[in-house]
C-alpha cells in the first residue's frame, strides 16, 4: 500500500488522459484509493472525510497538465495541501523568560525522554534548564528524571514521598528560579485522558506553575485515539503544542493530521530516537510525504 | 488468574460504552439502512480493527442486508461478532508451564508498549497462583529500567535478579537463568529494553539473549511474548510482523485496555500473522492483567446476547 498509492492513482486516473479539467466523477476512484491510504495510515476516519472534501474542492476544475500524468497531479496537489495543513502555527517556543514548560500525555509516550531532550537543545540556546519531577506514580520515575537531567549536566528538582503534585511543581519553580534558571520543565506522569481524577491534577499543576507552553507529547504510531487523546488534553489543559516522538520507526503518523486538523495545536517537535540528541523541530513536508508514502513523486511533479 | 471475566468486561466497558454511543441505533431494535451502515464503518474504524477487518464486515452486513430488508441493528452486531469470532478463532494463548526447570517467559516489544510494567503483572499474578516466580531486569540501557522493576518487585515481594546499567543484557539473563535454576524457582520473567522493530543492531541484541539462555535450556525462552500498545493503530501489525521474522514470536500481550481504545490492531494482526494473544493489560496496578478470551473481547466490542436485549 505504502509504496503503491502513486501506481494506484495512476491507475485509478489512466482514463483521464487527454480529457480537459479535473472533475468530481473523473476523480472518485483515485480519492477512493487517497481515503483508503489515510486510513491505513492512521488518520481518523472523520478527518480523512473532511480532508478529501478539501482536496475534491481544490482540484474540481482545474485542468489536466500534459506534463505529468493525471495521477500524479493529484498526488502533487494532495501533498500541499497535508504540508499546509500540517504546517499551520510555529514550531517556535515563546520567547518568555523564565520559560515555563509543562508536558502532558499518555503512559510511555515519551515525555521524560523528551524533557531532557527539550532541555539539552535550549541549554544549546543558552538558556539554564531546570527539570521538576511530577511523576510519583511511576516506579523510578523520578530516578529516570534524575539519570537524564545527570546526563545533560542540568539540575532536577525532585521530592520524594509525598503524592501531592501541584505542591511540588510550585516548590521546584521556586527553586529554579531561586537559583537563577531560566528555562523549568515539568515532567508530569502519564495519563489516560478518560482519568478524571488524573487530569484534575494536570488541571491544578498548570494553575500553580502558570506554564508558558503546554505540550502533548504523543507516540508517532498511535492508533484512532489519537483525536480523542488531544481533544480532551486541549480542553484539560490548553496545549501550546504537541510532540510527535519513536518517528525513527516505520510508522505512518497519520495521527499527526488528525490532531492537528481537530485541535488546530501546532506540532512543533519531533522525537527521532532514544538518544537525548535525537530530537528535531516538526517538518510538515516530511511528515506529509510519510503520510502519504511517496516524496519521489512530489519532487517530480514539481520538476515538471 | 481467577475472576478473569468480571475484571474484563469492567475493563473493556467504558469501550464498548462507548462503541454503542457511536454507533447510535445501530446496534439497537431500529432497521437497517445506509447511514447505519456507515455508522458501523465508522465504529469500526474507530476501534483500529483495520481496513480490511472493517470492509469485511461492512461486506457481509451489506450482503445480509440485500437479503432482508428488515435487519434490524441486532443482526448487525450479530454478524459482526461472527465475523470476528471467526477472524479469531485459535487465537487465545495460554501458558504451559514446562516440569522440571523453569519456564522462561520474555517480554518484548517496542519503547514505552508496558513491557516492565507486565513482567511486575504477570510475577505477581503467578505468585498469587502458588507459582514460584522470579524476573530479570534486562533493560540495561534506559535510564532507570532496572530501578523501575527493583521498585516493582520490592513493592510486590518478587525475587530479581539485574545488573548494572550499561551491562550486557544477555549476560543478565544468563545469570538470570542459573539463579531461577539453582534456587528453584519455576518461572523467569525476563524484560527486556524496548526496541524499534526498524533497528536491526537492538534485534541482534535479543537473538543474542535467546543463544545464551539456550546454552542453560534449549527449548528457552519458552515464550517470546510482543507487548503491543493497544492505542497504537497499524504500525502494531509491522512491529509483530519484524519481531516475528526477526526473533520469532509464540504470542502476544496487548496493554493499556483501560483507556477508550478498542486494541482492534490485535486482529489485524492475528489475522495477518495467526500469533496467538496471550494477556490483556489493563491499567498500571499489578492486578490489571487478564488472560485473552475470544469471546470477552468480542463480546466486550459488539456486546453481549443479553446487551442486545436490553
Ligand atoms: N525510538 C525512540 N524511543 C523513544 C523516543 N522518545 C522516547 N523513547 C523511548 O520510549 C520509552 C518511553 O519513554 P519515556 O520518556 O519514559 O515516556 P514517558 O511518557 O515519560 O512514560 P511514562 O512516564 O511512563 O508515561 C523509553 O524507552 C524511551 O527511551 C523516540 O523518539 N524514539
Ligand atoms: N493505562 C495503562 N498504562 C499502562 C499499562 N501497562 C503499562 N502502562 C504504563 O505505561 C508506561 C510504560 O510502561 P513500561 O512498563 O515502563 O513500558 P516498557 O515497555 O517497559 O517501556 P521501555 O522499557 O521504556 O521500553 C508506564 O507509565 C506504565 O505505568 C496498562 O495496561 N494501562
Ligand atoms: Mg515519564
Ligand atoms: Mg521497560
Amino acid at each position: 500500500m505504502f509504496e503503491s498509492l502513486t501506481d494506484k492513482l495512476t491507475n485509478a486516473m489512466r482514463h483521464l488522459r487527454g480529457t480537459a479539467k479535473l472533475s468530481e466523477e473523473n476523480m472518485a476512484e483515485a480519492l477512493k484509493e487517497v481515503r483508503a491510504a489515510l486510513l491505513s495510515a492512521d488518520v481518523h476516519f472523520k478527518v480523512a472525510r473532511s480532508f478529501i472534501e478539501r482536496v475534491k474542492e481544490k482540484c474540481v476544475g482545474q485542468d489536466v497538465l500534459k506534463t505529468v500524468t493525471p495521477g500524479q497531479q493529484i498526488i502533487k496537489i494532495i501533498n500541499d495541501e497535508l504540508t499546509a495543513l500540517l504546517g499551520e502555527g510555529s514550531t517556535e517556543l515563546s520567547k518568555k523568560k523564565p520559560l515555563k514548560i509543562m508536558m502532558v500525555g499518555l503512559q510511555g509516550g515519551g515525555k521524560t525522554t523528551t524533557t531532557a531532550k527539550l532541555a539539552k537543545a535550549l541549554k544549546k540556546d543558552g538558556y539554564k534548564p531546570h527539570l521538576v519531577a511530577c511523576d510519583v506514580y511511576r516506579p523510578a520515575a523520578i530516578d529516570q528524571l534524575e539519570t537524564v537531567a545527570r546526563q545533560i549536566e542540568v539540575p532536577c528538582f525532585a521530592k520524594r514521598g509525598t503524592p501531592d503534585v501541584p505542591a511540588i511543581g510550585e516548590e521546584g519553580l521556586s527553586v529554579a528560579r531561586a537559583s537563577g534558571d531560566d528555562l523549568i520543565i515539568f515532567d508530569t506522569a502519564g495519563r489516560l485522558q478518560i482519568d478524571e481524577q488524573l487530569i484534575e491534577e494536570i488541571k491544578e499543576l498548570k494553575r500553580r506553575v502558570n506554564p508558558d507552553e503546554v505540550l502533548l507529547v504523543v507516540d508517532g504510531a498511535i492508533g484512532q485515539e489519537a483525536v480523542n487523546v488531544a481533544k480532551t488534553f486541549n480542553e484539560a489543559v490548553q496545549l501550546t503544542g504537541i510532540v510527535m516522538t519513536k518517528l525513527d520507526g516505520d510508522a505512518r503518523g497519520g495521527a499527526a493530521l488528525s490532531m492537528k486538523e481537530i485541535t488546530n495545536v501546532p506540532i512543533k517537535f519531533a522525537g527521532t530516537g532514544e538518544k537525548l540528541d535525537e530530537f528535531d523541530v516538526f517538518h510538515p513536508d516530511r511528515m506529509a510525504s510519510r503520510i502519504l508514502g511517496m516524496g519521489d513523486v512530489v519532487s517530480l511533479v514539481e520538476k515538471a | 488468574m481467577l475472576s478473569i471475566f468480571k475484571k474484563f468486561k469492567d475493563g473493556l466497558s467504558k469501550s464498548a460504552k462507548s462503541i454503542a454511543e457511536k454507533t447510535g441505533g445501530v446496534f439497537g431494535r431500529k432497521k437497517l439502512d445506509a447511514s447505519s451502515i456507515e455508522e458501523l464503518e465508522e465504529a469500526l474504524f474507530a476501534s483500529d480493527f483495520g481496513y480490511e477487518t472493517t470492509e469485511e464486515i461492512i461486506e457481509e452486513t451489506q450482503k445480509a442486508y440485500k437479503k432482508d430488508k428488515d435487519l434490524r441493528g441486532r443482526e448487525v452486531a450479530a454478524i459482526g461478532s461472527s465475523i470476528l469470532k471467526r477472524v479469531l478463532s485459535g487465537s487465545e494463548g495460554r501458558i504451559q508451564f514446562v516440569e522440571g526447570s523453569p519456564t522462561v517467559i520474555c517480554l518484548i516489544g517496542v519503547n514505552g508498549s508496558g513491557k516492565t510494567t507486565t513482567t511486575a503483572k504477570l510475577g505477581h499474578q503467578y505468585k498469587l497462583d502458588g507459582r514460584n516466580p522470579i524476573v530479570a531486569a534486562c533493560d540495561t540501557f534506559r535510564a532507570a529500567a532496572i530501578e523501575q522493576l527493583k521498585e516493582w518487585s520490592s513493592r510486590l515481594g518478587l525475587d530479581i535478579i539485574s545488573g548494572q546499567h550499561g551491562a550486557d543484557s544477555a549476560a543478565v539473563a544468563f545469570d538470570a537463568y542459573q539463579a531461577a535454576k539453582a534456587r528453584g524457582h519455576d518461572t523467569l520473567i525476563i524484560d527486556t529494553a524496548g526496541r524499534l522493530h526498524t533497528k536491526s543492531n537492538l534485534m541482534d541484541e535479543l537473538a543474542k539473549i535467546r543463544r545464551v539462555l539456550q546454552k542453560h535450556d534449549e527449548a528457552a525462552p519458552h515464550y517470546s511474548l510482543l507487548v503491543v500498545d493497544g492505542s497504537l493503530g497499524s504500525n502494531s501489525i509491522e512491529q509483530a510482523r519484524v519481531f516475528n521474522e526477526k526473533f520469532g514470536l509464540d504470542g502476544l500481550v496487548v496493554t493499556k485496555l483501560d483507556g477508550t481504545s478498542r486494541g482492534g490492531a490485535l486482529v489485524g494482526i492475528y489475522r495477518e500473522l495467526k500469533l496467538p494473544i496471550f494477556f490483556l493489560g489493563f491499567g498500571e496496578k499489578p492486578e490489571d492483567l487478564q488472560e485473552y478470551r475470544i469471546d470477552n473481547y468480542v463480546d466486550a466490542i459488539f456486546g453481549s446476547e443479553q446487551d442486545q436485549e436490553a
